[in-house]
């Protein structure tokens, strides 16, 4: 397989609206009304309503970016799977944001005779105001063969 | 052990409660999140709501001709559970790192309890933080996920 360690990906550009976070957050089975309620969410010191922990990696979905590396390895995103996920928090991401995102390949490696392949991705998340909102680190696990 | 204060905060308001660095000690666990199994809707919505559009999480045959028994749980949906268990023990701008490795399959149907326990305190960065690890299983008690996280306390 290819080796891609070091490729950088263009530049990405993601819209956060407050439906959007109030649809993840009742996919995640969080009613919690921090993520629907303007004023709930200023009284908690918010701009906006804010998105759940985890949302970060959906940003990143939303742009694709994980299927732009399995395209560049011919691999069919069936055969893969999440092996690791980290989020590194600076700041809140919350409703009205416009997120840009960079990601680059920062490690690759094979476990058990090849038959998995490991792809590490670092992916860096900031606002409009160019202000770092947090940093994720993606494992990516390919079944091979 | 302060397991009991851990516990009465978690029953008050998310918006009132205030667990403190003094309160808890390494070895103590956080408030469990027990949810109801997870159902195909559930995946479906998740990968409408996440932006993911592997089908294995929401079509049996395209999950077995990747190899495959049927459709499987969103690791980043039992991610977000763990997420869960952190915010309703703790406001999310305290959150300051959160990791979790995937290690086994869930599947609908599945209970998935996510928990999570002081392993560490110290002062990082001018504020005292908490270690905690996390990890979510299933009705079986088999691991799904084993995740750590590092929370800054007031």
């Amino acid at each position: 397989m290819q080796n891609l360690v070091g490729r950088e990906y263009p530049p990405f550009c993601v819209a956060v609206e407050r439906r959007w976070i109030r649809t993840f957050a009742d996919a995640i089975g969080d009613d919690d009304p921090l993520y629907r309620d303007r004023q709930v969410a200023a009284a908690a010191g918010y701009a906006d309503v804010p998105a759940p922990p985890t949302f970060g990696f959906s940003v990143a979905m939303e742009a694709a970016q994980p299927l732009l590396v399995l395209a560049d390895l011919g691999v069919d995103k069936t055969r893969t799977m999440h092996g690791e996920q980290s989020f590194a928090y600076e700041r809140p991401i919350v409703a009205g944001d416009v997120l840009t995102g960079t990601q680059k390949v920062v490690d690759m490696y094979d476990r058990k005779g090849g038959a998995l392949t490991f792809v590490v991705t670092q992916t860096t998340l900031a606002n409009q105001r160019e202000e770092r909102v947090c940093d994720l680190r993606t494992v990516i696990v390919i079944r091979n063969g | 052990m302060a397991e009991p204060v851990l516990e009465r905060v978690a029953d008050a308001p998310k918006t009132a409660r205030r667990v403190g660095f003094a309160d808890v000690e390494a070895g103590d666990s956080i408030p469990s999140l027990v949810v109801p199994p997870v159902s195909r809707l559930q995946l479906a919505l998740f990968a409408g709501a996440a932006a993911d559009p592997n089908p294995i999480h929401v079509d049996d045959e395209a999950a077995r001709a990747g190899g495959l028994p049927g459709v499987i749980v969103h690791g980043m949906l039992t991610m977000a559970l763990l997420g869960r268990a952190l915010t309703q023990w703790v406001p999310q701008r305290q959150l300051r790192t959160f990791s979790a490795r995937f290690v086994a399959m869930a599947f609908p149907g599945d209970t998935i309890t996510a928990s999570g326990r002081i392993t560490a305190k110290s002062v990082c960065d001018g504020e005292n933080r908490v270690d905690v690890e996390l990890f979510a299983v299933n009705q079986r008690g088999e691991r799904l996920l084993q995740g750590v996280a590092t929370v800054a306390l007031p």
